[in-house]
């Protein structure tokens, strides 16, 4: 993820009409509807902390889908583009495709009859409380941190796009968020990800339209962009032999074992964040079915974020320049390129909802990290720490109250980062630590029964302290890139993949070792929790054009079509 | 209970209805200084015209009547 922090231009990117403004008050008075709505509805810890689990496939997998679709998704990954070209699209698809699926196939039905609310929940029933603690811990501090930077990026964008006071962005967003989240629980942040995802491509897919038809088509545009960038930016593949014949310095080996191997699997399995809106499917065919659409529809996520980039190369009259560069300068960004583009296309009404679909990417941002956080707080630490004899309504409650209390500290943390621009950066690659050697440790859990309970919680701990330890070693010694990403040319991104793979090495390799030195669980004790111990529960005997076997078979064809299309 | 494609229906809608009107009146009133690219394909009225009857779609369908969910 591109940061955004850094933009200090002056004066404002688009100025909106009348009828802008009240498209962007409509969005506001529809959320908020659609949390009062929902009120009477979220009464019970099951209805409020996990939307009463009758979410259809459609619901949790475009609510999948949103949660990772954030305003600094696109706007930062537009500016990927924009400087790297075509190969951001590996975030994507490499990097999201077969995760997403391996979630469906493998490890939804372990999160789903395990009737867990949470992710760290399944490490309590696997491993066990010290498990749990680490990660419920970890998870609630990040998430709420994660949130606060969510608030300020959408002030901060704001200000440059709009102009609009940086206090006034972040109190009314905030203030909107506690209200429709702590009167609709998590229903209501489904269903407004579900609204968001509709306004983002509404108000999105105008710019790659026009773009190409502007640019002439593909073809052209592909000319144009070899003519003022590099040919190497509108391939996939093909200038991934070497690190130093790409834009991103990355070698194959860091996208598909870093990134699709680890990563990617790490966050789309194990981050609560997007799990959570799978937990909430009505049935296991929907909780298998969920990841798969949102599968199929990420592979289409590229044409509203990483055209407008390349299109940007192309049609935009100015070069724009990296962060630092446009901090001193004046000049714009990698990261205008998005509202550059909308400005360049949209009229009234249009830009106002271009305008208004980057806000929803926002709030429901911020809505998903603070719904996470609620659930955790309240089941993983409140609950199991500190109370675990009160009523359902008392947890409800606390759900409630949690939910407004998280929302001010992410305000808090949103000015603390206004302060010191730089705790974002931090803040980031932090969350990050967490992901790849979580990964690990669930992997394990289920499928391998000969896992302990030291083993998952020692593997989990080393693995994130060797993910800290090589960031920090990096942070001290720039050389020592040469060991961490195996090359002195690698970029940030890189050095994130290669990361993420050593680290999961790690928690793995400890896993094992504290496993086999420590005595096994009793086999009848891992039903329901491990492949082998457990009857994996049949989605029913359907057509099999219902099946999700066969809708992940299809997702897996146009994969490989489209990465042979653009290699 | 009102479904969710219900809300997305009115979203669309208005959306749409608001985009179109604006389409339509710049089409009526074509401003002094045009300030976008491609302003003669008057993307405001055919898009906003699109979501429009999407979002109309969408409410007539999911409208709420009885237990669908």
């Amino acid at each position: 993820m591109s940061p955004l922090f850094a933009m200090f231009l002056t004066g404002t990117l688009v100025h909106l009409s009348f009828v802008d403004y009240i498209i962007v008050a409509f969005y506001f008075a529809l959320v908020l509807a659609i949390g009062w709505y929902l009120k009477g509805r979220a009464n019970t810890g099951e209805d409020f902390f996990m939307a009463g689990r009758e979410m259809t496939a459609w619901v949790a997998g475009l609510s999948f889908l949103s949660a990772n679709l954030g305003a600094l998704e696109l706007m930062g990954w537009a500016g990927s583009a924009y400087q790297y070209g075509i190969m951001a699209t590996h975030w994507y698809w490499v990097g999201a495709i077969p995760a997403m699926l391996f979630l469906a196939l493998v490890m939804m039905p372990f999160y789903y009859i395990s009737k867990t609310h949470s992710v760290p929940g399944y490490l309590k029933l696997r491993f066990g409380e010290p498990s749990r603690a680490l990660s419920a811990v970890s998870f609630a501090f990040m998430t709420v941190l994660m949130s606060g930077v969510n608030m300020f990026a959408m002030a901060k964008v704001m200000q440059i796009v709009l102009g609009w006071d940086i206090n006034f962005s972040i109190w009314v967003s905030s203030i909107t968020v506690a209200i429709y989240v702590s009167l609709g629980g998590l229903r209501s942040a489904i269903f407004n990800e579900v609204l968001q995802f509709f306004l983002i491509w509404a108000g999105a897919l105008l710019v790659p339209i026009l773009g190409l038809y502007e640019a002439g088509g593909w073809t052209n545009l592909k000319l144009q962009i070899a003519e003022r960038a590099s040919e190497q930016y509108v391939h996939m593949w093909a200038g991934l032999g070497q690190f130093t014949s790409n834009p991103m310095g990355i070698h194959w080996t860091g996208i598909v074992f870093g990134l699709g191997a680890v990563l990617s699997m790490g966050y789309w399995t194990t981050d609560f964040l997007v799990v959570q809106r799978i937990l909430a499917a009505k049935d296991i065919r929907s909780a298998e079915m969920a990841p798969i659409i949102g599968a199929g529809f990420k592979m289409m996520v590229p044409l509203i974020v990483i055209l407008p980039g390349l299109l940007g190369l192309a049609v935009l009259p100015m070069k724009l320049v990296p962060e630092s560069v446009a901090a001193a300068t004046g000049q714009h960004s990698f990261n205008d390129v998005l509202p550059l583009m909308l400005a360049r296309y949209c009229g009234p009404g249009l830009l106002g909802l271009g305008i208004t679909a980057l806000i929803a990417g926002f709030m429901s941002g911020m809505a998903g990290n603070v719904s996470a956080f609620t659930t955790v707080w309240t089941y993983d630490i409140y609950k199991p720490l500190m109370n675990n004899k009160a009523s359902d309504q008392h947890y409800v409650s606390m759900g409630r109250w949690t939910t407004i209390v998280g929302v001010l500290i992410s305000v808090g943390t949103a000015y603390l980062v206004m302060q010191f621009a730089s705790i974002m950066d931090y803040v980031q690659a932090l969350f990050s630590f967490f992901i790849a050697p979580l990964f690990g440790t669930v992997l394990l859990g289920m499928l391998w029964k000969r896992a302990t309970g030291a083993g998952g919680f020692w593997g989990l701990l080393c693995g994130t302290l060797s993910s800290i330890s090589m960031w920090a070693w990096v942070k001290v010694d720039p050389t020592a890139l040469r060991y961490v990403a195996l090359s002195p040319h690698a970029k940030a991104l890189a050095q994130d993949m290669y990361q993420a793979l050593w680290s999961f090495i790690v928690c793995v390799t400890v896993t094992v070792v504290v496993s086999y030195a420590t005595k096994a669980r009793p086999a009848s004790e891992l039903a329901g929790l491990v492949y082998g111990e457990t009857e994996v529960p049949s989605v029913g005997d359907l057509p099999f054009y219902q099946k999700p076997l066969f809708w992940a078979a299809v997702v897996v064809v146009v994969f490989f079509i489209l990465n042979i299309i653009f290699w | 209970m009102i479904s969710i494609w219900f809300f997305i229906g009115i979203s669309l809608l208005v959306n749409g209805a608001l985009i179109l009107a604006a389409g339509i009146y710049q089409l009526m009133n074509r401003p002094e200084t045009i300030t976008i690219q491609l302003y003669d394909l008057h993307a405001n009225v055919w898009w906003g015209a699109i979501l429009f009857v999407v979002g109309l779609g969408y409410c007539l369908f999911f409208r709420p009547r009885g237990s669908r969910a």
